[in-house]
């Protein structure tokens, strides 16, 4: 237990959120909150712990609400930043169903928020970027005022910079858009070739709504004739290109000339589609189609010949009398030499498909050019504050949604974060085991040789490799009636420390679960459960990663209580 | 609330390892860590990492890293805060912080972890409470005193009559020694800003913003009581107006948890009681709206020659604080562009000093004084270079001539104009003579 001032404090802390009794009795629970709350004596550390701890407190009513936000309202103006940020998040989630005192309470930290942006830490600076970023996605506005605090130094590490970069293409509205747009501009001649890229990514990304401006500095950048440069400002054109296509014009003239300074898979692949599905207004488009197609041979990249084959092939029903001759060359040399067995096959499909007719060919060929619809779902990706606020605070923004999903998948089946606390769900949810039965099943661990670790998380995998290189140890059934409820069961697992694999729903016949546990010893327990269909008994067989009689009987009395007390239950 | 802590060296090396919870790995986890650190792809950042279950966090501090690991989904910002407590803490007891004074106390390291942090918990890390259970006793390199003071070299006249400290004063253990009550009293003030600005090609100013901090240094023994005064013109925020004229102004300000403010609105007066140790006393930030002129000006001009690769830079440096102030370790780091050959150089003055290096020209200056003008010729062959397309000497830049960044101290200087008008102690420590009272330069 964290220490929180005194005593006292932890006395009443354990007594609140760990003391099922005082959670079944809402009046003491919530007596024992307001002290908390009240408590002045805690320190920095303290007062963030109590924060998280709230977090499981459901507040019965609107004014016990507003209470509590008005007590820890000097928590938001606290010198610490942890302390600042827990608040934040408390009364985010508290107020859930209050989206103005939500906004309101952004407002609120946005002071703490941009200061530590500024911040000479690097760490802390880079922290509060990140939850920036998470804020522009529900209140896009909220920051525009404060654009100058995310221009970049050039001392500034990398991964800062980029960050800046991505909170300036977020928070750019009608007033700071020439100002955020001169600056990235700088930015994108910068000498590091990454960072200038993220740039004009970041210029990209702007453009979707300020077309014009952004399109002349793009052009301009493809004066400037840099390998790192020409490739992203043509990929942004392409995108551009298919989500505005108000700016085809602009970026048709813009073209001839890139095609001398691309060397990259992705550059080309994008300038070669843009001439295929714009190759009616731009001149040279065959001209620059036919030196690809001359040095096809020397091409390493597939996905480039795959490109090449259906640009000239869109060309080609635009413009057949300039292009027949070097389709003819092109198919021939993918179906006859090429090595690529998906560039062959593409070169043979369209080989026949020509064969079968040219308004056959135009009918498959000839795509829509441009999609804005698109652009409109993707604008409207604004997410309420809500389906972010559990995250909020913790190291999920710091990595960004994506990683943080792998993340998860790899750290095993069961994650047992702060939203699933088994003891604190009770008040809110009704018990789904009455106290009485609970606590025979908790006094169980104490009985006989065995003790089972907690939190012990065995992955899928593992448990599958593990289980088919045992023997069963022992097998027994048990007297059962009815379906069996999942939810209850896990549970009640949970509470004796043995970790559920993997069980069938509800009602599936016949139904299976894989448990397993481990021993302070490192000895692994691995379970399966099975009721068949029309019978009235479950079959438990038990595998055990080491030979000892001794604790596999314990386990199994362990067992046989649980299932035992479930079974009563519905009896 | 972490698993294992340790330090490392800035190659790497583990100064201190502890584990806490001992759920997660064994020793080798710091030189793990080192590997990731360094083999980091250049997106990603190195601030979180994450590996085989574990969360690594750290902060870099005077060259080292500390390192934490976690394998729960906690607070980065509270973790963050703690990891630089814990640097505070350190260099409090050890002196200062570095590579050095953590090999030489060791066990005054580790004991300090055990009081700090139970099983990963933060029991505490107020000065205060952990005074009464630290036993060890800091090693220091060489005793500190009064009379080295003698050997420093301070300017002219300036020696009577200013109390200017050397930095190494400061450095040295704050919390060592309960018993040796002979030991000055001493207390350290210092008002530090961070000036930074960006400047656009035309010279018109992009963002100017100055983040500033009153730190204290505290040797007295707690609850001696302190008052600090600061400039009575001194306004919060956009709409106070106090004294006559522009006064001096700041955005926001926030104080640390142990400063009385009850004199602050009416005589802008600081009341504390400052546990020994390092302390912030007062955070500040002021943006777009400096009082006073910026200390630098600097008139580029530069001609490049694209057809024999000659590129010719010209740098002028104005100086415009007041007369009496200086400017010290001016240092300016011009990127150049890819495949500079050679550099020949005129500078103004014979203290100055240029050269190459890592791509970027960088520029030495190591005392400015205020109202001058300083400049330098540089001239470099740049064979190949690309750029705007153009023949003959033009007076465009080249791709690749990044931006000039200048990087100064100005001691006894505030941007803001803050200043300190006087800090008295109430309590006289028993047994001593009167508390000595440093006020340090600021740096800028």
């Amino acid at each position: 237990m964290p220490y929180l001032g005194s005593e006292d404090v932890v006395k009443e802390l354990k007594k609140a959120l760990c003391n099922p009794h005082i959670q079944a009795d809402r009046l003491r629970y919530r007596s024992v909150i307001q002290r908390v709350i009240r408590m002045s004596k805690l320190d920095q550390w303290g007062q963030a712990e109590v924060l998280n701890f709230l977090l499981r407190y459901q507040p019965r009513s609107e004014e016990e609400l507003f209470d509590i936000l008005n007590l820890l309202d000097s928590f938001l103006k606290s010198s610490s930043p942890g302390v600042v940020m827990g608040a934040t998040k408390l009364f985010l989630i508290l107020a859930k169903k209050f989206p103005h005192v939500q906004t309101d309470v952004l407002m609120q930290v946005k002071g703490p928020l941009l200061a530590a942006c500024s911040s000479e830490s690097r760490e802390l600076c880079f922290a509060a970027l990140c939850h920036v970023r998470q804020i522009l996605h529900s209140l896009p506005g909220h920051f525009s005022s404060h654009y100058k605090k995310f221009f970049c130094s050039y001392s500034e590490p990398h991964y800062i910079k980029l960050q800046k970069v991505e909170v300036l293409c977020e928070l750019v509205n009608d007033e700071n858009v020439q100002q955020v747009l001169e600056e990235l501009r700088g930015y994108c001649t910068d000498v590091s070739a990454d960072f200038a890229q993220a740039a004009i990514l970041a210029i990209g990304g702007i453009a979707r709504t300020y077309t014009d401006q952004c399109m002349q500095i793009l052009t301009e950048l493809l004066g400037l004739r840099q390998e790192h440069i020409t490739t992203v400002v043509v990929q942004t054109f392409r995108d551009l290109a298919w989500l505005c296509p108000q700016c085809t014009e602009a970026v048709c003239q813009a073209l001839p000339g890139c095609e001398e300074n691309i060397q990259d898979s992705e550059g080309k692949q994008a300038l070669i589609w843009l001439l295929g599905v714009h190759g009616k207004r731009i001149p040279n488009a065959p001209y620059v189609l036919e030196d690809f197609i001359e040095n096809v041979k020397s091409e390493t990249f597939p996905a480039v010949k795959m490109e090449l084959l259906t640009a000239v092939l869109r060309l080609f029903l635009s413009r057949p009398a300039e292009c027949q001759d070097m389709l003819g060359r092109l198919l021939h040399y993918c179906i006859e030499e090429e090595k690529d067995m998906a560039v062959r096959d593409r070169g043979l499909f369209y080989y026949r498909l020509l064969l079968a007719g040219i308004s056959e060919a135009k009918q498959i060929l000839c795509s829509p050019e441009s999609d804005p619809s698109l652009r409109l779902l993707e604008d409207q990706a604004e997410r309420p504050v809500n389906s972010w606020a559990l995250d909020f605070n913790t190291l999920v923004p710091v990595y960004g949604k994506a990683r943080w999903a792998t993340i998860a998948k790899c750290q095993g089946v069961e994650h047992h974060g702060p939203e699933l606390p088994n003891t604190a769900a009770f008040p809110t949810s009704g018990s789904l085991i009455p106290e009485e039965n609970k606590e025979r099943v908790q006094e169980l661990p104490d009985s006989g040789a065995l003790m089972l670790i907690p939190n012990h998380q065995l992955t899928a995998e593992c448990f599958e490799k593990t289980w088919l290189s045992l023997k069963v140890a022992h097998q027994q059934v048990f007297p059962w009636q009815g379906a069996v409820h999942p939810d209850t069961l896990q549970m009640a697992l949970q509470v004796v420390n043995i970790q559920t694999i993997a069980m069938s729903r509800a009602g599936t016949q016949p139904w299976k679960a894989y448990l397993s546990a481990q021993d302070d010893t490192g000895c692994l327990f691995l379970t399966e459960l099975l009721l068949e269909p029309a019978n009235l008994q479950m079959q438990i067989s038990v595998k055990q990663s080491e030979a000892r009689t001794e604790t596999l009987k314990s386990f199994i009395s362990v067992l046989e209580t649980v299932i035992g007390t479930i079974g009563d239950i519905k009896s | 609330m972490i698993s294992q802590f340790f330090i490392l060296s800035s190659k790497g090396d583990p100064l201190i390892y502890k584990d806490f919870r001992g759920d997660s790995g064994g020793r080798d986890v710091a030189e793990l860590f080192y590997r990731k650190l360094t083999g980091l792809p250049g997106d990603e950042s190195p601030v979180v990492m994450h590996h085989d279950d574990r969360h690594f966090i750290h902060i870099r501090h005077s060259g080292l890293y500390l390192v934490a690991t976690t394998s729960e989904n906690i607070s980065p910002f509270s973790l963050l805060e703690l990891l630089s407590r814990l640097a505070t803490l350190l260099g409090d007891y050890c002196g200062s912080l570095g590579e050095a004074t953590i090999s030489r106390n060791v066990a005054l390291v580790y004991e300090l972890l055990d009081e700090v942090l139970d099983y990963g918990y933060v029991q505490t890390t107020s000065t205060e409470v952990l005074r009464n259970f630290i036993q060890t006793e800091a090693v220091v390199s060489k005793p500190f005193s009064l009379f080295d003071l003698s050997s420093v070299g301070l300017f002219g006249a300036e020696t009577q009559q200013s109390k200017v400290a050397p930095s190494s004063a400061a450095s040295r253990p704050v919390l060592s020694s309960r018993s040796d009550q002979s030991q000055k009293n001493e207390v350290f003030l210092d008002v530090v800003e961070r000036l930074s600005v960006l400047i656009a090609s035309n010279g018109s100013l992009l963002k100017v913003d100055v983040q500033g901090e009153i730190r204290l240094k505290s040797f007295l023994p707690s609850g001696s009581e302190m008052r600090i005064g600061l400039t009575e013109e001194f306004c919060v925020g956009k709409s106070e107006l106090r004294g006559y004229g522009p006064g001096i102004r700041v955005d926001e300000v926030s104080f640390h948890s142990s400063v009385y403010l009850d004199e602050f609105e009416s005589h802008r007066i600081l009341r504390l009681q400052p546990p020994q140790g390092e302390l912030t006393v007062m955070r500040y930030q002021l943006s777009d709206d400096l009082p006073s002129p910026l200390p630098f000006r600097l008139f580029p001009s530069v001609q490049w020659d694209r057809g024999s690769g000659r590129l010719q830079v010209y740098l002028k440096l104005r100086c415009d604080l007041p007369p009496k102030s200086q400017a010290l370790n001016v240092r300016l780091h011009l990127p150049l562009p890819r495949g500079v050959v050679s550099l020949s150089q005129e500078l103004s003055s014979p203290e100055q000093k240029a050269e190459l290096g890592e791509g970027a020209l960088h520029w030495d200056l190591p005392r400015v004084q205020g109202g001058s003008q300083l400049s330098g010729l540089f001239q470099m062959d740049v064979p190949g270079l690309p750029g705007p397309p153009g023949q003959g000497p033009s007076a465009s830049a080249p791709l690749g001539l990044g931006p000039a960044s200048l990087s100064f101290e100005l001691p006894r200087h505030t941007c803001s104009g803050l200043q300190v008008r006087f800090l008295r102690l109430a309590f006289r420590p028993c047994g001593n003579a009167n508390p000595h009272k440093w006020g340090s330069p600021a740096r800028a």
